[in-house]
């Protein structure tokens, strides 16, 4: 039986009025500025860029204030508005070798070409809460060290020259690299399709499953061949001009994450690699991301898939938080029509079942008095 | 001739690059103070749209796609038929319009020095000290490693 209802239109946009008066609060408290977001709550929007899968600073600030600070519905505005743009193309890829690094540590390298560099970190802070930033004291400038610009090589480069571990990873000559804006999920699916996916993907969640690796679940042994934050130029062909035309730069996150030996009766054991890319300076995603994508190699390694990590089709299905909200939260929308075929069903079992018991008890009675 | 046309793409390409890099208040500030014309037939744009950014898998591999960015363009054409293109990353229309023209204007032998010395020589040094201090900043946290000796031998 179909059931149309209506109502709820006053309801509704009240309730929009009343979300708008709660998202500005208390009016003697002055409104945020969205500048104030991107240079003060720089870590919020970039996750929201990266799992958003949009680099544009302001839209993420304007999307976790609409949002009230919510990350998932802010990253959920964005992926919306992205719908609503044109595509002009794909970019060159990035040269990471080549960025101005910000931070680059290498947890297998103490002494690398380039050095440490701890850059603006948490770590080794004591994670007490600062009174002074409550009160909005005056920052020092930070400390400026000359010297020469040194080169900064990828630490997989530097294992490399022995052989000691896999090249990048590279696809067949031929190949295109696959879309998921484009084309729907086919599993199973090529490791660069599997990396764009992971690359969006929730830090909650990939964050969950790379320790559950860690614990045991899929153990590969990870060390962090090297993270590194900072900027990357992008170039995009464009057909009105001879030369790939510059855009300016974008603030990316790299995992080069080193993992157990793998050889075989043909290649000599090397270490094996796991690999995290992602927007603005988060490197707890780039490194989750970098373990999620070596334990979903599994098959390729041949090693027995025993582990959620290793599981394509789960990791990929449920890593989208934007459609896992989406299918979630769609559970507390109006089901009545389906509820109220489900409480027939249920009644209509009962009835059975009371008639049932009936029965038995009348029988049992009937055999008693006889 | 070959070598020479492959140099002026070089430059015109850095011409692009600062541009691009640099702030649109930043070109708005300089343009009116090197008085450049501002006249221009908008062949195209100024709109906004999306660049999908690609990496590398493994940092040197195989490229695969990360996500979107937004990306403003414009074209334009002046009285003296050059036709200047801007691509920049962000949605400063503004700031894509006047960068066209700067391409267009460099391309123009008569206004070629007046660009490169008053808008992009002015943006380009503040670019490179920015990342000069930025370079600083972050070599001031390089850990400098120093062996403890224990032991009496």
């Amino acid at each position: 039986m179909y059931v149309a209802a209506k109502g709820g239109e006053a309801a509704i946009r009240n309730a929009h009025k009343l979300l708008a008066d709660r998202r500005r609060g208390d009016r003697s408290v002055p409104a945020l500025r969205l500048d104030q977001i991107v240079e003060q709550l720089a870590l919020g929007v970039d996750r929201v860029m990266s799992e958003g899968s949009l680099y544009d600073r302001e839209l993420a600030a304007l999307a976790i204030v609409q949002a009230r600070g919510d990350m998932i519905e802010a990253i959920f505005l964005v992926r919306a508005y992205r719908t609503t743009l044109p595509r002009f193309g794909y970019t060159r890829a990035i040269d990471t070798g080549t960025m101005l690094v910000e931070r680059r540590v290498s947890a297998t390298y103490k002494d690398l070409p380039g050095g440490q560099l701890l850059g603006p970190t948490f770590d080794y802070t004591h994670r007490l809460l600062d009174p002074e930033l409550a009160a909005g004291g005056d920052v020092a400038e930070p400390e400026q060290r000359a010297g020469e610009a040194e080169a900064m090589p990828r630490v997989s480069a530097i294992l490399a020259r022995e052989g000691l571990i896999e090249p990048d990873g590279d696809m067949p000559g031929d190949h295109v690299p696959g879309d998921i804006t484009r084309e729907p999920l086919e599993f199973p699916m090529a490791r660069d399709i599997r990396l764009q996916a992971l690359s969006r993907g929730d830090e909650g969640f990939l964050l969950a499953l790379g320790y559950s690796t860690q614990r045991g679940y899929a153990r590969n042994h990870p060390f962090v061949g090297e993270v590194r934050i900072g900027e990357v130029e992008l170039e995009l062909d464009v057909p009105e001009l001879p030369f790939a035309v510059p855009l300016g730069s974008i603030r990316v996150t790299e995992c080069q994450m080193v993992n157990q030996f793998k050889g075989s009766a043909k290649a000599p054991p090397q270490f094996t690699r796991g690999y995290g890319l992602v927007f603005g300076q988060s490197e707890r995603k780039a490194m989750a991301m970098a373990l999620c994508d070596r334990a979903l190699r599994a098959t390729e390694f041949g090693e027995d898939v025993v582990a959620a990590a290793q599981d394509e089709e789960f990791v990929i299905s449920h890593s989208d938080n934007v459609q896992a909200t989406g299918f979630v939260e769609h559970l507390k929308l109006p089901h009545y029509v389906d509820f109220q075929a489900e409480l027939d069903l249920v009644r209509r079992m009962r009835a059975a079942h009371d008639a049932r018991e009936n029965a038995g008890k009348a029988e049992e009675k009937r055999e008693a008095a006889e | 001739m070959r070598g020479r046309e492959a140099r002026e793409q070089a430059e015109r390409k850095a011409v692009m690059a600062t541009l691009a890099q640099s702030a649109g208040d930043d070109i708005v500030r300089l343009w009116d103070e090197a008085g450049l014309p501002c006249e221009a037939e908008l062949l195209r744009g100024p709109e906004t749209g999306l660049v999908t950014v690609r990496g590398r898998i493994g940092g040197g591999g195989a490229p695969f796609n990360v996500g979107e960015a937004t990306v403003t363009r414009a074209t334009v054409r002046l009285a003296s038929g050059h036709v200047g293109h801007c691509y920049a990353l962000g949605r400063d229309k503004q700031k894509a319009r006047l960068a066209a023209i700067a391409d267009a204007l460099w391309q123009d032998p008569a206004h070629r020095n007046g660009v490169e010395t008053r808008l992009v020589a002015p943006l380009q040094a503040a670019l490179a000290k920015a990342r000069d201090q930025r370079r600083a900043e972050t070599a001031a946290t390089k850990v400098d490693f120093f062996t403890m000796v224990r032991g009496e031998d």
